[in-house]
């Protein structure tokens, strides 16, 4: 039964991925990478990570892929998008690249044998339970400072994206919206 | 093994026909409803009280041309108003609807898929109930359609905001995401509703559960008299039938939500039976929607935006962390 779900899951998210890489649409790409998102939390499910499944429904799905379509909104996305022809080497040492990735990644069920879990937490108690006291207790640092660093990102993009936050461009006069673009231009 | 299988299977059947069917019988009251509200008549010539114009506008959706314009993207514009209504239909899925029961000798959760983290799963598939709008939006090559998905993003991933830090509080109080455990915790009678103890909460959940199911204070993505019809401009037939059907889904998916976590769910009240009770609970808060729709006109994009971030999530942070000092203290 779940050897049956994750192996659909595994061949469906790889073949919408290989679309997101391949497909020459920007729209297909961000809608294929979307949904292999979703399946990625099909597996988490499987795994019975229950709360890592959700949590990636809600962040990398729900949240970035979302960010990502509105960034999508500035291009037309109906279109074939023409790509560039970089340099031969380029391609040579990416292919090579990938070649080496495959083979590590065809090796690891042969080391990951002898992985034991680092935590266990206590027994019985239900994922969020597990998963709160281990980020917690152990990893209690780590998870403080990534928390630190999201809020100078978040500091950081609103002094970039804010010069002209103080003035509301849809309740002010015309020609005070106009004077306002004129500014950015020069800029 | 099997009878768990085949179960869901009949349980997942069960709630798609009759929740669709609420869909299409949703319309029917709204309509009612709001014109009896703004002293109308609504729906009288089909059928009697106008009962069959269901039917009428069923059949004229299932009929219509099913239509896709010259310069739109065909796979993605087809398969749009499906994640729209699979996802509103998947959430359903960890909503325990109604309390246990017996039948032909056999015991029946009604619930299609008991996770221990029913909360978190539904506001997670709601969210992306998103891609919908979204993605139908960008791909009919229609520049109504793009101001609506852009829209649709920015009002769902701000609202998500406040749906989620309003519904930490209780979550804080019942200490688990399971939908059950909010249930049984408020076990004791209407006293002990978290709603008594959480008003700001429910108030904020409300709110934020009008916008992400595009209500009318908050309809901005498909205001007619803006943009046309938004996202849904190019659509017509039963591929915009399932956007209507998603969304009123998620309209009586937020009913039960909001009476599960905040109205007691499906506890008995007094002399009235628990599942009587989920019912009547969720008609009143589909009701209230109703309601706000004929009594308020809705807002600009600005001041939605300017409510979201300015006033319902401070007041949603502020309530999270009084939460915390009362529950620590």
């Amino acid at each position: 039964m779940e050897a049956i779900a994750f192996y659909v899951f595994a061949v469906l998210i790889t073949a919408l991925f290989l679309v997101t890489v391949f497909s020459k649409n920007a729209l297909y790409a961000m809608s294929s990478l979307a949904a292999g998102m979703v399946l990625i939390s099909g597996i988490f499910f499987v795994l019975g990570a229950d709360f890592l499944g959700a949590v990636q429904l809600v962040v990398y799905s729900g949240a970035v892929m979302a960010l990502y379509a509105f960034g999508m909104m500035f291009f037309d996305a109906t279109k074939d998008v023409k790509e560039k022809n970089p340099s031969a080497k380029t391609i040579f040492l990416l292919s090579g690249a990938s070649a080496v990735i495959l083979v590590v990644i065809f090796s690891a069920p042969q080391i990951g044998r002898n992985i034991k879990a680092l935590v266990t937490g206590t027994p019985g108690a239900d994922n969020p339970h597990v998963i709160g006291e281990v980020l917690f207790t152990k990893y209690l640092i780590p998870f403080e400072v990534a928390a630190v660093m999201l809020l100078v990102a978040m500091i950081a993009g609103i002094i970039l994206a804010g010069k002209k936050m103080d003035v509301s461009l849809s309740e002010s006069e015309d020609d005070l919206v106009d004077e306002a673009s004129e500014l950015k231009e020069q800029k | 093994m099997d009878g768990y299988i085949i179960g869901t299977i009949i349980k997942a059947i069960l709630v798609l026909a009759i929740i669709s069917a609420l869909a299409g019988f949703g319309t029917y009251i709204e309509r009612k409803i709001l014109a009896f509200m703004q002293r109308r008549l609504g729906p009288t010539h089909v059928g009697p009280y106008g009962l069959l114009q269901i039917a009428a506008d069923g059949i004229k959706l299932f009929t219509k041309e099913d239509f896709i314009p010259q310069g739109a993207n065909r796979i993605i514009f087809m398969v749009a108003p499906i994640i729209t209504a699979a996802t509103a239909f998947i959430a359903l899925a960890a909503v325990p609807l109604f309390p246990e029961f017996e039948i032909f000798g056999i015991k029946v959760q009604p619930i299609v898929s008991d996770l221990n983290i029913g909360l978190l799963f539904v506001i997670a598939m709601m969210g992306l109930g998103l891609y919908g709008p979204l993605l139908a939006g960008m791909a009919q090559d229609n520049k109504w359609g793009l101001i609506g998905s852009a829209r649709t993003a920015i009002q769902f991933l701000s609202y998500e905001v406040v749906t989620g830090l309003s519904l930490l509080a209780p979550v804080m109080m019942v200490g688990s995401l399971s939908l059950i455990d909010f249930n049984n915790y408020q076990a004791g009678g209407i006293g002990n509703w978290i709603v008594w103890s959480q008003p700001v909460a429910f108030i904020l959940f409300l709110i934020s559960g009008f916008a992400e199911t595009n209500r009318t204070p908050f309809d901005l993505l498909e205001h007619e008299a803006e943009i046309i019809s938004g996202y849904a401009t190019e659509y017509s037939g039963m591929r915009w039938g399932m956007f209507f059907i998603g969304e009123y889904t998620n309209m009586i998916t937020i009913g039960f939500l909001a009476s599960l976590v905040f109205l007691g769910g499906f506890n008995p009240m007094g002399f009235i039976p628990g599942g009587i009770a989920i019912i009547l609970k969720v008609s009143f808060l589909f009701f209230l929607m109703l309601w706000v729709r004929a009594s308020w006109p809705h807002v600009r994009p600005d001041q939605l935006m300017w409510l979201c971030w300015k006033v319902l999530m401070p007041i949603a942070v502020i309530n999270i962390l009084i939460t915390g000092i009362v529950l620590m203290v």
